[in-house]
């Protein structure tokens, strides 16, 4: 049995799912075991996708590693999955993901650690599955359970304030869904099958499309989140452990991009079209009228989930300029560039934003406190960390030599091609956004030491240096050499645009 | 006549058990009544079997059936009854007021709800309406000493007593315009075209009237919340879970066998029941502190949302309803088991607050109402998301989207006090450590109860399968 005829995709479901029940089952008396064991399913699973990734083929657009069952036959709904070039670099990141939330958890949680592993484990596993679903029923039943463990993680680890946020994070996304569910059925009575890709060649008129285009808008809108239906955002961050933090901004985000690439503009291309420019219009506010909101922040983890907003306004820019490209130029290889950037900005973003949580998570360890206003001079205690976030709040920013630059790059850059002023306003992020976080290093790194137990912190230790080393490694090397992750998506997105650049209206 | 027998043979055993039942629990000197218990839960198991062995057939001068959809909704009212006496003797048990009535009395009101299933003629749907209610109404009063299950079976009784009127006028005008008791005759008189259309409907009111009295749909559900909190846990147990299954296959035999020629017309009417239920229901529920009442509005939400497939106006529709009615029973069932569970011999743990904290006293148990609260909110993967999905789905298909919007709109709302009671039991420190205190048995059921929710929302073509089946003639 060679390593292709694996059910690879399912194994990336499963184990962490499985993995997750024993660890519950195990309980908080083995404490130890618990987290070991953990920490061995979570590589585990990334073996699997490292796996995935050397056998893909990227010279095939289609659905690969496809896997197809039965799973209610009475409506011909099936446990189908497969991923192409959008879905493999989000699932590497899950899996990546995971294995530094699980080390980032090892001596903070205290509290039914077994409880905290298992929610994780089983997150990750229907997160990948959200990313590999090719049947409608099947992505929308993961993408709602993946509420429930987010939904207690908040409330059981998380701050003060935790209960109002996590209610209000699940009932966000959940209006945001059921929406699409009801799209969903309708797509599935004029289409008779719940198979995606089948859905994506389904005609429509254009009332219609306009309908399902705002159903599935209010579900990924809300997820990913856009202006101005973002503001579940700062809440579940604030109040969310670290662990909770990072999965939320580095994964849970990317399903609502992933969503607009995969049901909105191949099912609505005429809406998606119809609807672009309110889209940008939106995609530039995030952007510009975020990074300044981003800019008052008093607690840093409220800054960062601005700042992520911000930087989601660039997927969605990115994802929604083709139409105008287009339409400017008659040539979709800007548009290819201007999706790529997004999709690229949708990756770096999962690290910078990760390790920008992992940061203050750091601080917070030390000082209970997510206030600006409490540090100051951290860099005379604490002098790896502060080189550390450095590199990471640079990154955040937009540095060259950053993977933070590429996908921002990218996509202004494509912006150009279809208007200056588009481009003009995307750019200012690169002021924005190192402003924003400049300023912030500035006032809790550097500066007098305003207390003494700053100058009493202890340095990060191994466990949390591993973590930063891990992460400095990836945004390093993607902002040099993105090419395997373009590599991977390139004829992927060039059928998707494709796709997307042609009429499919009737009537 | 003897195959006439023959046919009802489930019905007829089961009143001679139940006879049986209450002679030997008259002689009974045992203050638990064990055999009387034992002996009433035998006796729902023959029956059961005796129902999943029936064929199909129709009797007593064709006001009797025996189908697919009977079978089936009745061997749910078996098994379901069966796990709701199970959790009753605990419940009785425990506060130590077991009278052998409460099974007597269950076990009449369970073939008041198997002739309702059956019953192919108005008359006879009639007649199983009264004998369950009438046993209801008693089982609601029998703690005499409690000023609220007075009040609740008072209630019950007068306002229960109005919705039979209503149903009874509305059956003596279809009656005097068709000239015929008999379901089928009645559908081929409408559709005969020959009699005034708005008489018709003037008499259908009534008997729309008269069901959703007995189902509890808005804007006549206000006996429901007070019978609900008022009545003995085990009691509000019962009625909410069998009777629901009876009460479908009232509103099937007199809307779809019967008046389905005048089907625009209902499906308007009911449209309106079932955006007033949900929104009723969901909204009110948010304002609850006790947890039965809770359910009790909860309820009035899942009319609402039964009716969905009932509007849809296609069999598929329909079995999305007789699946929708089924899970909610599956879980409703738990819910109340759940908040036996809890009590104890001087406490009734039926305020919310009895919940806090419950995942450190209990982690198996807040798991398990964990998953029933999920279900109960339609969150994947959990029973209680097939069956939205379900009526949804059939909703859709039958053009009506706006409405399958209206639907998922109060479900959000729905899903808040839902996610209370989870936040309660998961976010908030106990404010007692008592441990959770049961016998094996009641543990056992009630965890496989909530295991069922998870397993079935795992794997629910089976289920659905069968409720295809059921109403595919």
């Amino acid at each position: 049995m060679t390593l292709s005829n694996l059910p690879l995709l399912s194994m990336l479901i499963w184990t962490p799912i499985l993995g997750g029940v024993w660890a519950l089952i195990a309980g908080d008396r083995q404490e130890e075991t618990v987290k070991f064991f953990s920490f061995g399913v979570a590589v585990l699973t990334f073996i699997f996708s490292v796996i995935l990734y050397c056998e893909f083929d990227t010279t095939y657009a289609g659905m690969q590693f496809v896997e197809e069952t039965r799973w209610i036959s009475a409506f011909d709904i099936k446990y189908h999955l497969g991923v192409d070039g959008i879905a493999l670099p989000l699932i590497m990141l899950t899996t990546f993901t995971t294995i530094l939330v699980i080390l980032a958890a090892w001596e903070v949680i205290y509290e039914r650690i077994s409880y905290y592993m298992c929610a994780f484990l089983i997150l990750t596993g229907l997160m990948n599955a959200v990313f590999m679903a090719l049947d409608a029923i099947l992505f929308y039943v993961f993408w709602e359970a993946m509420l429930i463990p987010m939904f207690l993680i908040i409330g059981i680890w998380g701050g003060s304030n935790r209960v109002y946020a996590t209610i209000k994070f699940f009932l966000y996304t959940f209006l945001g869904s059921v929406f699409m569910l009801v799209a969903f059925l309708y797509l599935a009575s004029v289409a008779g099958s719940f198979n995606i890709e089948a859905l994506h060649d389904v005609p429509l008129n254009l009332t219609a499309q306009k309908l399902i285009f705002v159903a599935f808008f209010l579900a990924f809108a809300v997820k990913i989140p856009m202006w101005p239906v973002h503001t579940w955002l700062p809440d579940a961050h604030v109040e969310a452990p670290t662990g909770g933090s990072v999965i939320l901004a580095a994964v849970m985000l990317k399903m609502g991009g992933y969503g607009f690439l995969r049901f909105s503009l191949p099912i609505t291309p005429d809406a998606s079209l119809y609807f672009s420019d309110a889209m940008i219009a939106l995609s530039l506010i995030a952007i510009v009228y975020i990074g300044f909101v981003a800019l008052v922040q008093e607690d840093m983890k409220k800054l960062i989930a601005y700042s992520s907003i911000s930087h989601m306004g660039f997927v969605t820019l990115g994802f929604f300029i083709p139409f105008s490209i287009f339409a400017a130029t008659g040539s979709s290889s800007g548009a290819i560039m201007g999706m790529e950037g997004a999709m690229m900005q949708m990756i770096s973003h999962g690290f910078i934003s990760a390790a920008m949580f992992l940061c203050v998570g750091v601080m917070y360890d030390r000082i209970h406190s997510r206030m600006i206003k409490d540090y100051g001079g951290v860099v005379n205690s604490m002098p790896i960390f502060a080189a550390f976030m450095m590199l990471f709040v640079m990154a955040n920013s937009g540095l060259p030599g950053t993977s933070g630059f590429v996908g921002e790059f990218l996509v202004i850059l494509s912006s150009y091609q279809a208007s200056f002023w588009i481009a003009f306003a995307a750019a200012l992020t690169l002021i924005l956004g190192a402003a924003y976080s400049l300023w912030m290093y500035k006032r809790v790194i550097f500066g007098d030491v305003i207390k003494t137990d700053i100058s009493e912190l202890k340095d990060i230790n191994s466990r949390e240096g591993f973590i930063f080393v891990l992460l400095a490694i990836v945004v390093l090397t993607f902002g040099i050499w993105p090419a395997p992750i373009f590599d991977i998506m390139h004829v992927t997105v060039e059928q998707l645009i494709e796709h997307v650049l042609q009429h499919k209206v009737i009537g | 006549m003897n195959t006439d027998l023959m046919i009802a043979l489930p019905e007829i055993t089961l009143f001679a058990l139940a006879s049986l039942v209450l002679i030997v629990d008259a002689f009974s000197k045992d203050p638990l009544h064990v055999w009387t218990y034992r002996l009433t839960q035998l006796s729902l198991l023959l029956t059961f079997a005796l129902v999943i062995t029936s064929t199909p057939d129709i009797a007593f001068n064709s006001s009797f059936i025996s189908d697919a959809m009977s079978s089936t909704l009745k061997a749910f009212i078996c098994g379901i009854t069966f796990v709701v006496f199970l959790y009753s003797y605990e419940y009785l048990k425990e506060n130590k007021s077991i009278k052998g009535e409460y099974f007597v009395l269950g076990l009449f009101a369970v073939l008041g709800m198997m002739i309702m299933a059956s019953a192919y003629s108005l008359l006879s749907l009639y007649l199983g309406l009264e004998l369950l209610s009438l046993s209801l109404y008693t089982m609601v009063a029998m703690q005499r000493n409690f000023d609220s299950a007075s009040e609740a079976a008072m209630k019950y009784f007068i306002l229960g007593a109005l919705a039979s009127g209503m149903l009874l006028y509305g059956i003596s005008m279809i009656y005097g315009l068709t000239g015929q008791l008999q379901l089928h005759d009645i559908a081929v008189a409408i559709k005969s075209g020959s009699i005034n259309h708005s008489y018709l409907v003037f008499g259908m009111i009534f008997l729309i009237i008269g069901m959703a009295f007995k189902l509890g749909a808005a804007p006549f559900h206000m006996w429901l919340p007070d019978v609900y909190q008022g009545a003995p846990t085990s009691v509000t147990l019962f009625i909410s879970t069998a009777p629901k299954l009876a009460a479908f296959a009232m509103m099937m035999r007199i809307l779809v066998d019967g008046l389905l020629p005048l089907m625009a017309d209902w499906q308007s009417i009911l449209m309106i029941l079932a955006v007033l239920s949900m929104a009723v229901g969901n909204v009110i529920a948010i304002a609850q502190t006790n947890i039965k009442r809770m359910l009790a509005y909860s309820t009035i939400a899942h009319v609402g949302f039964l009716f969905l497939g009932l509007i849809a106006g296609t069999a598929t529709g329909f079995s999305g309803s007789m699946f929708y009615i089924i899970s909610y029973a599956l879980m409703t069932m738990g819910c109340f088991g759940m908040v036996i569970l809890l009590g104890r011999n001087d406490f009734e743990a039926e305020m919310l607050g009895d919940f806090k904290g419950l995942s450190e006293r209990s982690p198996w148990f807040a798991f398990i109402m964990l998953c029933l609260m999920f279900s109960m909110a339609g969150v994947p993967p959990f029973l209680g998301f097939w069956s939205k999905w379900f009526v949804l789905k059939e909703l859709v298909a039958s053009g009506f989207v706006e409405l399958a919007a209206v639907a998922v709109f109060f479900s959000i709302i729905g899903a808040f006090y839902y996610l209370r009671i989870i936040k309660l039991m998961y976010f908030d420190k106990a404010t007692t450590m008592t441990a959770v205190k049961s016998s094996k048995q009641m543990r056992m059921v009630l965890s496989v109860n909530g295991l069922l929710i998870l397993f079935l929302g795992l794997a629910p073509n089976a289920l659905m399968a069968l409720c295809l089946s059921a109403l595919a003639g």
